[in-house]
């Protein structure tokens, strides 16, 4: 369990965390200038900066009545613990009718294609970008990257007319998919919410970022790789697949590590394109919807916060050093 | 729709996007000579040049275009929208909260990260204090909104308090407030949870940057008789400004755009509204496109210069190097 802070950009090659390790301080350096008054000053802060999220634990195991009148940290002298809370905020009860079950399986249904999808189409846009260039490939690859300044707040209302009203004149995006023979109202349900437009919405912000991460590496692969397999005549098709696809798993990974948490901590994109129904809000819609109405519920309101937070503190700790790459390179994500 | 449906459904729709794209590739292999580049291109480029159209620069055009409407979308009103962000005194709190974002949290974030990275940089076991104070980064602010609001939690004085900052503040022998309400210092509380979250961000980033210092330089100055703070402000600093800028950049522009802390914790009232939640609640509560989009644009605009310092930044990063 490390951060691995030099060569953290060894896969998406951004210059300010790309800092090659030039061997920093020598260990007797380091040594020589520690000091326990420096080491108990960071001691004091991480445990400052853990006790908010483990009062958070420690709330959502207490039985209701205790987490309500006493405070978290009580638990020392009375240490008494249930897992009735997370019984009843996943499957519902008095307070929480229906649970947060649907709502968390939602954030799932929303989160993988919302990660699959732009990261396939940006590894095929940056493939073309930097080995099937065009007299204007570089200036596309320029006004992909400059499209990161666009904040998504300028594409929330046009998108939402685009998905129920239409643009133009044309017919919205909902009846086009509706109209698919089979799938089409399973996709989305006449009269009804649906997770495409989530879907759509979190491709379309992904691109940018993840079409500029993906050139970077990508160009950096040898040139002759791709020589040698046009010269043994395999086709744009076949090298994407045999070549680009295995050779990119790190970069690959660091993105959809970096994106799926981006979606599933979400909140603005699921408030605007799935409401707060039941059908296909995600869990962090619920939750801030409910802070206010069961706020005072501590022991229910802190057990469903940790469910949604439980997610991504297991990819966190289980592939950290993707994680902290993917964070970093996509910190300026708008 | 039944939770197993709805991961069928997921399921079903990521086969169809492979299965659709293995075909095209399939039949698009099999042409022959000159078509094929040309082709490929097509197909490796359309569908994500299609949907940056579509979900990006066309929206962004119109966004602009109706910021000079009014309410419903159809008059033009010219910068009636504009001068009723600017000119309204009820609006002043949300563009003074968001200049205070601004400012306070990249500084603060920035400033503790430093603090930790240096101080970390001379420890030997550095790994697990890293980890943890990196690991808000991996939470929503929805989450931390949650975990900090247990934190704020305020009882009657009468009763125990459960919050922690309440029952410090009791056990110190003072009369706890309302802290989401107590203006002006709720907006300060607020941007502690955003600062909980950043900290780590700065520490790992300005971490990496002082491990890269060369190690000459720093012997060569200590040689000279740098310690301490001449070590840090002389050769330590000087060093990573570049990347100390990036990092202060990068959390203003995340700042601009908060959004959901405010609105889990106080939905913008007792004096805490900001810009990205006054646009929301104007595009979607009020149902006024007009100023909902002319606050989106307000916010297009505040973001751009401090990416393009960003990016000039990065630049000269890259060739110093």
């Amino acid at each position: 369990m490390s951060v691995e802070t030099p060569g953290i950009a060894a896969a998406t090659e951004k210059p300010l965390i790309a800092a090659p390790d030039h061997g920093g301080m020598s260990s007797a350096l380091r040594r020589n200038l520690s000091s326990p008054w420096a080491t108990g000053f960071v001691i004091v802060l991480t445990v400052l900066w853990t006790i908010p999220t483990l009062g958070l634990l420690v709330t959502s195991l207490r039985p209701a009545d205790q987490a309500n009148s006493t405070g978290w940290w009580t638990i020392l002298a009375n240490p008494i613990f249930t897992f009735d809370n997370y019984q009843e905020v996943l499957t519902g009860g008095e307070t929480i009718p229906g649970g947060i079950l649907p709502y968390f399986i939602n954030s799932f249904v929303i989160s993988i294609p919302a990660a699959i999808i732009p990261l396939t189409l940006a590894l095929m846009a940056a493939y073309a970008l930097a080995w099937v260039p065009f007299k204007f490939s570089n200036a596309m690859f320029l006004s992909i990257f400059a499209l990161q300044v666009v904040p998504l707040q300028m594409a929330l209302l046009p998108l939402l007319q685009l998905f129920n009203l239409g643009w133009f004149g044309l017919p919205p995006l909902r009846t086009l998919v509706q109209d698919i023979p089979l799938l089409g109202t399973w996709i989305w349900p006449t009269g009804g919410t649906s997770f495409m437009p989530l879907w759509i919405a979190h491709s379309m912000f992904a691109l940018p970022l993840a079409i500029f991460l993906l050139h970077n590496f990508i160009a950096q692969l040898p040139r002759d790789l791709f020589e040698a397999a046009r010269v043994d005549g395999a086709s744009h098709f076949l090298i994407f697949r045999r070549i680009v696809l295995p050779l990119s798993v790190p970069a690959i990974a660091s993105f959809a590590i970096f994106q799926f948490l981006w979606v599933w901590n979400d909140l603005l994109v699921g408030l605007t394109f799935a409401g707060g129904t039941v059908d296909v809000a995600p869990i962090t819609v619920y939750l801030s919807n409910i802070k206010g109405t069961y706020g005072s519920s501590l022991h229910l309101i802190t057990a469903g916060a940790f469910i949604a937070i439980i997610v991504p503190l297991i990819v966190f700790f289980s592939l950290q050093r993707f994680f902290v790459r993917g964070l970093l390179a996509g910190s300026v994500k708008g | 729709m039944g939770n197993a449906s709805k991961l069928a459904l997921m399921a079903s729709v990521v086969l169809v996007f492979f299965g659709v794209l293995l075909l095209v590739f399939f039949l698009a292999a099999r042409t022959k000579g000159r078509v094929q580049t040309p082709l490929a291109r097509l197909i490796f480029l359309g569908p994500a040049a299609l949907l940056l159209l579509i979900g990006l620069v066309i929206p962004a055009v119109q966004t602009t275009y109706q910021s000079f409407l009014g309410a419903d979308g159809k008059n033009m009103v010219g910068l009636a929208n504009y001068s009723w962000i600017f000119g309204t005194e009820s609006n002043w709190v949300f563009l003074r909260n968001t200049a205070i974002w601004i400012v306070v949290t990249p500084i603060f974030s920035t400033v503790v990260g430093l603090v930790l990275a240096l101080l970390m940089d001379r420890m030997r076991r550095e790994s697990l204090p890293k980890s943890l104070i990196f690991m808000p980064m991996a939470i929503s602010f929805v989450g931390a909104s949650i975990i900090w609001g247990l934190i704020y939690e305020y009882r009657d004085p009468a009763e125990t308090q459960v919050g922690l900052l309440s029952a410090f503040v009791s056990a110190f022998g003072f009369t706890p407030d309302n802290w989401l309400l107590l203006q002006p210092w709720n907006t300060f509380f607020l941007i502690i949870i955003m600062v909980w979250i950043q900290v780590g961000f700065a520490m790992v980033v300005l971490s990496a940057a002082i491990k890269a210092i060369p190690m000459d330089v720093t012997e060569a100055a200590m040689l000279d008789g740098a310690v301490g703070w001449k070590l840090f402000s002389k050769v330590t600093v000087p060093m990573i400004r570049g990347t100390l800028v990036v990092v202060l950049t990068t959390i203003a522009i995340g700042v601009l755009k908060v959004f959901d802390i405010v609105r889990t914790m106080t939905n913008g009232n007792f004096g805490t509204q900001v810009l990205s939640n006054e646009m929301y609640a104007q595009a979607f509560v009020q149902f006024d496109k007009g100023r909902g989009s002319a606050l989106a644009v307000v916010l297009f605009v505040a973001v751009i210069p401090l990416i393009a310092y960003n990016i000039v930044q990065l630049r000269k990063e890259q060739s110093i190097r």
